[in-house]
């Protein structure tokens, strides 16, 4: 564990605007350890896509992120109602966001599916009324 | 294509200069940001009529080099502080989305996947 580098984000829940402040700072801070471009790309798509359904769908939470010379470990973490149905939630279309959210242009029900398409290795833990941690593991190399 | 010549098919204007020779492969046109993250290209240009700091950030995470606004919309400032930080060239198009995809489609750029 001692030759990750770990970074702490706190993802605000109240302005939408700034869903992917932590996603973009991740991805400066991979290009400038020198990892390659492509790797970078899925690591900055899953977890930005994951840090917009933190905001839609659980007023925020934070994200942990572990940077290895092989890969890149992240947890993102809420406080949020929880998944009812995770496989249903898998379903490429189906979504449970508002519409004022679709009008900023996601709840297209691909959000997950975009997260598990860019990960290698993906995990769900949710407890309904207590929250969610998303575990997600992305190859990277240099 | 580089990003000049969009500007130029597209007859368009630009809001925030960023590398105007940046080479562009391919071009994706979508309201539906998910929809642009579902699908990683190269050197791509987004065609969209959403106007949010969003749009901003899903360019960034897929690395593009060029936001194209149709129907002549105009992003405020915040979109734009966004963009230039990041060095992404904004341009807006008085053209509607779907002549405007069809008018690059006609001068060579694919959208860059297989069906």
């Amino acid at each position: 564990m001692s030759n990750a580098l770990h970074l702490h984000y706190e993802v605000s829940g109240e302005d939408f605007t700034r869903a992917g402040e932590a996603s973009g700072a991740v991805k400066k801070r991979l290009k400038s350890l020198g990892y390659d471009s492509d790797a970078i790309r899925r690591v900055a798509i899953a977890m930005y896509e994951a840090e917009i359904n933190m905001v839609i769908h659980a007023e925020g939470g934070f994200c942990d992120v572990d940077i290895y010379p092989d890969r890149v470990e992240i947890l993102l973490a809420d406080k949020g109602p929880g998944i009812p149905d995770v496989d249903k939630a898998m379903t490429e279309g189906f979504s449970t966001a508002p519409d004022n959210v679709r009008s900023l242009g996601f709840g297209a029900g691909m959000g997950l599916p975009n997260i598990k398409k860019y990960s290698d290795e993906m995990r769900i833990e949710t407890t309904i009324g207590v929250g969610t941690n998303l575990y997600l593991t992305i190859n990277v190399k240099k | 294509m580089v990003v000049k010549d969009i500007i130029d098919i597209l007859e368009g204007e630009i809001i925030c200069e960023g590398d105007l020779n940046q080479e562009i492969k391919t071009a994706c046109g979508s309201d539906m940001m998910s929809d642009v993250l579902a699908f990683v290209k190269d050197q791509s240009v987004l065609l969209t009529g959403l106007v949010n700091p969003q749009v901003v950030r899903t360019a960034e995470m897929m690395d593009m080099a060029c936001i194209v606004f149709v129907r002549g919309k105009d992003p405020d400032d915040s979109i734009v502080n966004l963009a230039e930080i990041r060095g992404i060239t904004l341009i807006k198009t008085k053209y509607r989305m779907f002549t405007a995809c069809g008018r690059l489609y006609a001068n060579g750029l694919s959208g860059g996947t297989k069906i």
